[in-house]
């Protein structure tokens, strides 16, 4: 932390006063924030539990001749099954490298750095939201809170020798305390082959209602 | 309802305050439909025709750009038979409005231009050359570097008058650009809390709350910073945006409030926003070259992390961002979250700005979702009669007041909450 004050032209008084600047830079190591001083010790939620991972099909690669259409759908219930199990961890390896998971507010938008967006995230920022709804201090995460999806309408739209562009449609139902939220929508992944896997280059949602009003926000992707 | 005397002291507010439907029904009379509420910018209403609808307190109301470029701002309602004339948030309405249930039109700027079958109105008052046939035009609108504001009275101060200091909001914002002048991004983010609105406008300068209720975002930020920057990576500025959320309680207090009259007030700047590379160093260039470096330093220098138009305004002037809140009920409040863009700058100073947006304020926020759950248990509890009084007694008695304006000593004073009271009880009181 320092101070800087380097400038002597104030306009008015106030415009003095707004010279002063505290600015707080980044801590070279985790610092208690004081609330962690006096937080108290408690255990982690039931929802971040260790919970077993959802048993693949047995049409995933393999055991059984499965058509590219049937394991491309098989690979769309199990990233929906991993989001509805909390299992963020495995949600973020289904993605490249340099995957990207982006909601647009509108269908027109075509790029995800120059105009705004509801979700625009690498996996870096997926980490980092992993790391906040499973940290035992992420407050709206203490309310019951779940969701319930379903994929279908699957069509694969394009297919090269390693790229996949594939469109489906969502329902997702999101428990919150009592009450229930209903979201629908388009899912575009664009899928890299890596021999038998498939791994998320880009995952765009476009949600039916993103330009209505939010009642609540969205905690986690969708 | 008791008097409001005895609903505001100095140092602790009755609870009633946040909840009271007789109280909500005065702040909408006494405040939002008397002073200057925000509209919209003007970049939203470019062509003649353009409009958009606004609810400025209980009332609906269309802001239009007329044939003659000025701006408008028109009740919402046929006077025929009170239908809505415009049934969307926005769009183009031509040379004329048209009520869909029985063709009556209206020029842009309300006039009526055409009833139906006139001749069923002979001999009736309601004649074309009779004011009553025509949509009712808000009593006052004025604009202030491009931000639209209505009142729906004639009295009062004007709109400089009533935005004081805080006019500092929008001259920050346009000054960052070597145009002077922001454009609107024409998406508009919009939330619904389940409190108060006071809970919203408190939160804003509340220093104390970052390092508790946004830990969980700071921590994790700052984990996947610090593991970029020990591989060598320098991590964008967007994960400072949050990870300063987790700083100590002792670097929070050091961030000053600054308090004005009428419950506007800023909270300065923390988060550093001007690094030493490329895109700031050509954008800085571009601003010495259009203000002269006084100038411009004097604008890139000000400490302002936003500023609050009390009551309900947060402008975010250094990131161009403007939340404005549109009370439903003493228990529900409605924001709309807007994005500007500076005029005449690259790409690259837009980004940085665009990721608080999304990070921030995009409906996917990782720092509202847990005020929204704060505020959503905070209007639960003062519902309750668990007790009375909602305590403000931080620093009491321990701030600067020089000229009617409070600077806090201390970042986490409740001298805020104190100032924006003192302000309500003064609105609520007339």
């Amino acid at each position: 932390m320092s101070k800087a004050s380097d400038n002597s032209n104030a306009g008015s008084p106030l415009a003095g006063r707004l010279l002063d600047e505290v600015v707080i830079f980044g801590n070279k190591e985790a610092i208690p924030t004081g609330a962690q001083s006096t937080a108290p010790d408690h255990m982690p939620r039931q929802a971040h539990q260790q919970r077993a991972l959802p048993r693949p099909s047995v049409l995933a690669p393999g055991a059984h001749a499965a058509s590219l259409q049937q394991r491309v759908e098989q690979f769309l219930f199990h990233q929906s099954e991993l989001l509805d199990g909390k299992h963020w961890g495995a949600v973020i390896d289904l993605f490249e490298d340099d995957g990207i998971y982006w909601m647009p507010v509108t269908p027109e938008q075509t790029e995800w750095l120059d105009s705004p967006s509801i979700f625009a995230e690498d996996k870096c920022m997926m980490q980092i939201r992993m790391g906040r709804v499973t940290h035992p201090n992420a407050w709206s995460q203490a309310p019951n809170w779940g969701t319930s999806h379903l994929v279908g309408n699957v069509v694969i739209e394009s297919v090269s020798e390693d790229e996949l562009v594939v469109r489906s449609r969502f329902q997702m139902i999101e428990l919150r305390r009592d009450d229930l939220r209903h979201f629908a929508g388009t899912y575009t992944h664009t899928l890299k082959l890596h021999g038998e896997q498939f791994k998320i280059a880009l995952q765009r949602v476009d949600l039916l209602n993103a330009q209505a009003p939010f009642d609540y926000v969205l905690q986690i992707w969708v | 309802m008791q008097p409001i005397e005895r609903l505001v002291e100095a140092d602790r507010v009755h609870r009633t305050v946040y909840t009271d439907q007789g109280i909500f029904d005065r702040e909408m009379e006494n405040i939002w439909e008397k002073t200057w509420i925000y509209c919209g910018h003007e970049s939203q209403i470019k062509q003649p025709g353009d409009f958009f609808t606004v609810q400025i307190g209980r009332q609906p109301l269309i802001a239009v750009r007329g044939t003659d470029r000025k701006i408008r701002v028109l009740y919402n309602r046929c006077p025929h038979r009170g239908v809505q004339v415009c049934g969307s948030r926005q769009g183009n309405t031509g040379s004329t409005f048209v009520c869909s249930y029985h063709a009556w039109t209206f020029h842009l700027d309300g006039r009526v231009k055409g009833i139906p079958l006139p001749r069923g109105y002979d001999g009736t008052r309601m004649t074309p050359d009779n004011p009553d046939c025509s949509m009712k035009a808000a009593a006052r609108v004025d604009s202030y570097r491009g931000f639209v504001f209505a009142s729906l009275t004639a009295q009062g101060p004007t709109l400089v008058e009533f935005l004081g200091e805080a006019k500092i909001a929008f001259d920050d914002m346009c000054d960052r650009s070597p145009l002077g002048e922001v454009e609107v991004v024409p998406i508009c983010h919009r939330v619904i809390q389940h409190s108060n609105w006071k809970f919203f406008m408190e939160n804003q300068l509340d220093a104390l709350h970052p390092s508790v209720t946004h830990q969980s975002t700071g921590i994790a930020a700052g984990r996947v910073e610090r593991s970029l920057k020990a591989q060598g990576v320098t991590p964008p500025l967007y994960y400072h945006y949050l990870s300063t959320f987790a700083s100590s309680f002792d670097q929070w207090d050091a961030v000053q409030t600054v308090n004005f009259p009428r419950g506007h007030g800023i909270l300065k700047s923390y988060m550093g926003l001007r690094p030493n590379d490329p895109d700031t160093n050509e954008y800085v260039a571009a601003m010495h070259n259009a203000y002269g470096e006084q100038k411009a330093e004097e604008y890139l220098g000000r400490s302002i992390h936003h500023v609050l138009v009390y009551p309900y305004l947060s402008v975010q002037s250094p990131l161009q961002q403007l939340r404005c809140l549109r009370p439903l009920a003493p228990n529900k409040t409605l924001s709309e979250i807007w994005h500007f863009r500076l005029k005449g700058v690259s790409n690259a100073i837009y980004r940085r700005a665009l990721w608080y947006f999304n990070l921030v304020n995009s409906p996917s926020t990782m720092i509202n979702a847990d005020d929204l759950e704060n505020w959503t248990k905070g209007q639960w509890g003062l519902e309750s009669t668990g007790g009375d009084w909602v305590s403000f007694h931080r620093n009491f008695g321990g701030d600067a007041v020089e000229g009617g304006v409070t600077y806090s000593k201390n970042g986490t004073s409740e001298a805020v909450m104190r100032s924006q009271f003192k302000a309500w009880a003064e609105y609520m009181g007339t």
